[in-house]
């Protein structure tokens, strides 16, 4: 594909989105498309961070795109709370399925292994377990009886969205050791992504790249958008636009002055350098 | 003696002898105490630390955190939250009626699963007060601890705050007031603490660094430090050289 309003539209009014973090060196996020999903005006996502939300959250929520949420977490890290989901979920304008890191790569695994369920360790006794008892059940380990464990229902998002490191022209992408985003591309129907590099040659061909490569039967579209992570961190690559974090930030405080973010920044699309 | 140096000190002895940390990111005071612990075991801690690729030997990602948490790789961890109750129980979730919370924080994040399978974590708090020590908490992340027969080889050993150090039996699910920090009281404690604890009968005061310490802290720790947190590391360097002179002058 050619432009990033062409690859979003595979993001249809109602998905099931898989997002991937924007923290630390594993940051994988997509806002170029994030962005090009708000001007579409897109509705009623279900998104699943995997496992965190960051500003490409907030953003989509704030724009409205977003029926329900499930996350690890969702901030802004250093530049703190993540202002339009606080105040959409204190609002009741979104739903927030409470969840913890661990449960929602559970509940991936079992999607990308075409299971039903998976078993995790540790949470029972957490108020998660409390607030997701329409979907989680806390059962007992069939080996061992006396053993309660919990018992997570498989997810399949229906697309997932990243930004990769390198493609080359065979369709493969390559996320390097990044488990949860491997994890997320295997368990959703297809992944669509923007990338920072074209590879040279096919990413098959050379041992040291295999291990990290998602290879071009998970992958639906890709365009080629170098640092569409701006102003999000990329990984070892580019570093985080703190100057526009701390503006959203400041901004997005009131439903206002994201709206004049969005105009700026996403209708605009004005970058500073 | 500054209050962050004696905050360190106690992390620091609260992790003898233990064989492998996990630090999360964004927390100083625990990096500190860990690097610190480090240098006086002889390098033998191993130290897994967000934000720091020097002490982040993973072949995945973070996910694989919970995996070595899950399998017992490591047996210690610090911990922070937004309230903690007298049962150790940890609430990161927020305060209000779910789904729509007043207080929304931004989440239980791997807690759930770490917190329970961790021995020997370390709880820490910046603040003191009935705010953060709670009666009970509005929601459980973490549970401090369980009923009988729930898989939960973790849990808490101690909380370290600016006022006092407790430790926590995981039996009675009951912390104990082990020591005050210099120029704090029981009466105060008192005062500051939403929950009921024991106090130990040998009550006393909670030691700060000697010279040697000071001086591996000076000499070992500071320039690793300041790679990830340069601000911190900064200041702190400013009251390590005063307790340093303080001690020599006393001496």
């Amino acid at each position: 594909m050619d432009t990033i309003e062409e690859l979003v539209t595979l993001v249809g009014d109602g998905a099931l989105l898989g997002l991937p973090t924007g923290t630390g060196d594993y940051s994988a996020v997509s806002m170029e498309a994030a962005r090009a999903l708000v001007r579409r005006g897109v509705r009623n996502l279900d998104i699943v961070c995997v496992p965190g939300g960051g500003m490409d959250v907030d953003m989509l929520i704030g724009a409205g795109c977003v029926a329900s949420i499930q996350a690890g977490v969702i901030s802004l890290g250093e530049y703190g709370a993540a202002p339009r989901y606080v105040a959409a979920q204190r609002e009741g304008r979104i739903k927030v399925k409470e969840s913890t890191c661990p449960a929602i790569e559970a509940a991936l695994t079992a999607g990308e292994r075409g299971i039903p369920f998976m078993p995790v360790r540790g949470i029972i006794g957490s108020d998660v377990v409390r607030l997701r008892s329409d979907e989680w059940k806390v059962g007992t380990n069939p080996f061992e009886p006396h053993d309660p464990i919990l018992f997570v229902p498989a997810i399949r998002p229906d697309v997932a969205l990243i930004h990769a490191p390198l493609a080359d022209r065979a369709g493969n992408l390559w996320i390097g050791r990044n488990g949860h985003t491997r994890v997320l591309t295997h368990a959703a129907a297809f992944t669509i992504a923007t990338f920072e590099n074209w590879y040279d040659g096919n990413l098959f061909d050379d041992e040291r790249m295999r291990a990290g490569v998602l290879p071009a039967q998970y992958v639906r579209a890709s365009v080629h958008v170098p640092h569409a992570t701006w102003p999000m961190r990329f990984g070892e690559i580019h570093a985080e636009d703190s100057a526009n974090l701390r503006r959203y930030a400041k901004a997005a405080a009131t439903q206002e002055g994201f709206d004049a973010y969005l105009q700026e920044f996403v209708f605009n699309e004005r970058k500073v350098a | 003696m500054s209050d962050r140096l004696l905050f360190i000190t106690t992390l620091t002895r609260l992790l003898e002898g233990r064989r492998h940390v996990f630090v999360g990111g964004g927390s100083a005071a625990a990096a500190t105490a860990s690097l610190l612990q480090r240098a006086l075991s002889g390098d033998r801690l191993q130290i897994t630390m967000l934000g720091d690729k020097r002490y982040l030997f993973l072949s995945n990602d973070y996910s694989e955190i919970f995996n070595c948490a899950a399998t017992g790789r490591y047996d210690a961890f610090f911990m922070g939250g937004g309230q903690i109750d007298g049962g150790g129980n940890v609430n990161l979730i927020g305060i209000g009626d779910h789904p729509t919370l007043k207080v929304r924080w931004p989440g239980s994040r791997g807690t759930p699963l770490i917190y329970m399978m961790i021995e020997n974590t370390i709880l820490f708090l910046e603040e003191h007060t009935r705010r953060v020590l709670v009666p009970r908490v509005d929601y459980i992340s973490a549970p401090g601890t369980s009923e009988p027969g729930v898989y939960h080889p973790g849990g808490p050993v101690a909380l370290v705050t600016p006022r006092c150090v407790f430790s926590f039996d995981r039996k009675r699910a009951r912390f104990t007031l082990e020591t005050l920090n210099p120029g704090h009281s029981l009466e105060e404690v008192n005062e500051h603490t939403g929950f009921d604890f024991d106090v130990a009968p040998n009550l006393g005061e909670t030691p700060g660094p000697g010279l040697p310490l000071l001086e591996l802290l000076r000499d070992r720790v500071l320039d690793e430090l300041s790679v990830i947190y340069p601000q911190y590391t900064e200041t702190l360097r400013n009251e390590v050289d005063a307790a340093i002179a303080a001690q020599r002058q006393a001496a």
